[in-house]
């Protein structure tokens, strides 16, 4: 496991040093393969966030994306401060949307959010505190299965419809973009886009090494502990809500991150991040890699986008169905994902 | 293995609350109207290894819920080292030093026997204290000696999915050990046990019950109850039929008329 996952991670980190190369040479990158790879790296630190809580604690949240989706918000929201004059109506303060919407002044919930600290700090804090309310409530009345899937996927559905609408102040349907810059560099240029990958891969590698330093202590055990039987974990004596909540609020807080390090590499957020269907195909990733196994859930991530961008791009009719497919097939034909099928 | 108590004849179920041991005393549970428990009493010494029998819908399971907290009596006494246990909630009990093994045994495949046995361990139970939990010397000689006891002290870090049903139920019972229990309630041990496995069970309950750890023990196995060699306490329609040796309630005509004789 730790050889394959070091494989992994020394594989990604050569994609920028092949951008470097010439390009002509055969074994070149293009900028298109370094921020498709940077965005599938942001989707294999989801796929880790949405494991623990998932593979491990057996809370199979279906609305994990809205977490990631608050993440890129936060990010995003620092990035349109940034624009700053430099927008279509030039406002010195105001983001394009806001001037367009016929907004006088910044809504309080925009402000600070010309800080990169606190917007990353946002980043975490929302989703954590999100995930804090809906687990406290789920668990507390003890929800599980099917029923919490169900209660996060409204979760998410119900933020996407909000932040569809203009008067949230979140730029409605078309969301942010058109961003300039992000700590003094220019997010057009070569070196900011192969920083931004390395800070996602440095990331994930991180989140990789706490995450398995987490699952090897005995809180790792009582998760799988009350994955497999909850009633019992109780009955030895341990408040599974407050076990389950914190590794929940802990999943929200990786997958924020993911989500804000994914909004400068693609250079765009909207309601559609908050899509049900985004969610559910994180749950396949996890599913495909081998759920409750870390190098799955980040080999599953990788290998089912590596085949929705192949897919969308020869037959992009097809992916919808391969995608349900493959919800239907993985239970069935690989119950323990790739991984399974490697060690057997 | 222990002998049998021979004290049974004076020692009657009257006396007054407040001391160490159980003590159940007119106990009566009604569903609909239906008396699950009739006036109920039963007195279990500290470090008393007793067995329970009686037919099907005799009560023995709602006893062992009385005992736990999972069912509130309508009337009756129901005393544990001196607390009152119809005043309590079922983690409470538990910490009291009340342990309950469950019919179906319930252990985590997913984790090794070592494993199995430390999260039962007696240890900080919340989050943070589960990630910053280091084995410690003490903690593992408890653990291996546990496992020694029920005899898994080969299997240690095989996966608990990997034991027989015998060995689970087996691991289900150190489990509680770990917990450190005064009382431990065993709800149908040996169910599905092989005739050695039961054997073995036998005198693994009797081992652990002495000092101040009393076991309670609902079994149907005659021969698992003889092989036990304790007090035995014939439950029928929710009240004591009989109590004494095995010999003495399997001579007892009652006890032939309602449970053996059928």
């Amino acid at each position: 496991m730790r050889r394959s996952i070091i494989a992994i991670i020394a594989v990604l980190a050569l994609v920028p040093l092949l951008n470097l190369l010439p390009a002509g040479h055969p074994l070149h990158a293009s900028d298109f393969v370094v921020s498709i790879v940077g965005k599938w790296i942001c989707y294999a630190i989801l796929a880790l966030a949405l494991d623990l809580a998932w593979g491990y604690a057996g809370i199979l949240s279906l609305g994990h994306g809205a977490f990631f989706a608050l993440g890129g918000y936060a990010i995003g929201m620092h990035l349109m401060r940034l624009i700053g004059p430099r927008g279509v109506y030039g406002h010195p303060v105001l983001p394009d949307f806001m001037v367009f919407l016929g907004y006088q002044e910044l809504p309080w919930f925009w402000w600070g959010f010309s800080s990169f600290p606190f917007a990353l700090a946002m980043a975490l804090l929302v989703p954590a505190l999100l995930a804090f309310v809906v687990g406290w409530l789920a668990f507390r009345s003890r929800i599980t299965g099917v029923y919490l899937s169900i209660i996060t996927q409204a979760m998410t559905y119900a933020l996407m419809l909000a932040f569809f609408r203009n008067d949230m102040g979140f730029g409605g349907n078309n969301g942010f973009t058109d961003f300039k810059e992000l700590l003094g560099m220019p997010l057009n240029q070569g070196s900011t886009r192969a920083l931004l990958y390395v800070a996602a891969l440095a990331v994930l590698t991180g989140a990789f090494w706490m995450s398995a330093a987490m699952t090897r202590t005995k809180f790792g055990r009582v998760l799988t502990a009350i994955r497999d039987g909850e009633s019992r974990v109780r009955f030895l004596g341990y408040d599974t809500l407050r076990h389950k909540l914190f590794v929940f609020v802990l999943s929200a807080m990786m997958a924020g991150l993911a989500g804000a390090l994914y909004v400068p590499i693609v250079g765009i957020i909207n309601p559609g991040e908050f899509s049900p269907a985004n969610s559910i195909e994180a749950v396949v990733w996890v599913a495909f890699g081998g759920r409750g196994t870390l190098v799955g859930a980040v080999l599953g991530a990788f290998s089912v986008n590596a085949l929705k961008t192949w897919l969308t791009s020869v037959a992009p009719d097809l992916w919808l169905i391969a995608l349900g497919l493959l919800f239907i097939a993985v239970p069935l034909l690989l119950p323990r994902g790739l991984v399974g099928l490697m060690r057997r | 293995m222990s002998e049998v108590p021979d004290r049974g004849a004076e020692r009657g179920v009257n006396r007054p609350p407040g001391d160490s041991g159980l003590y159940l005393d007119g106990v009566t549970v009604r569903f609909d109207g239906f008396r699950a428990l009739n006036a109920l009493s039963l007195l279990v010494e500290p470090g008393e290894l007793r067995a329970v029998i009686g037919p099907n819908g005799a009560g023995k399971t709602t006893m062992m819920d009385v005992i736990t907290g999972k069912t509130r009596p309508a009337e009756g006494v129901v005393r544990f080292a001196g607390r009152d246990l119809t005043r309590m909630d079922e983690s409470a009990i538990a910490n009291l030093g009340i342990g309950r093994k469950f019919q179906k045994p319930t252990v985590f495949d997913a984790l090794s026997v070592f494993e199995n046995l430390e999260l039962a361990l007696k240890a900080p139970r919340g989050p943070i204290a589960c990630l910053r939990w280091v084995l410690a010397g003490a903690a593992r000689d408890a653990i291996l000696a546990t496992a020694q006891r029920i005899g898994l002290e080969a299997r240690v870090h095989d996966k608990a999915g990997l034991l027989s049903h015998g060995q689970r139920q087996w691991l289900e019972i150190g489990m509680l050990l770990m917990q450190d229990p005064q009382l431990l309630l065993v709800d149908e041990p040996v169910a599905g046990m092989t005739d050695h496995e039961t054997a073995q069970t036998a005198e693994l309950l009797a081992g652990i019950a002495g000092g101040a750890r009393s076991v309670v023990v609902v079994e149907h196995d005659l021969d698992f109850v003889r092989a036990l060699g304790c007090r035995v306490t014939v439950l029928h329609e929710g009240t004591m039929l009989s109590e004494g040796s095995i010999d003495h309630v399997q001579a007892d005509p009652r006890v032939v008329d309602v449970y053996l004789g059928r």
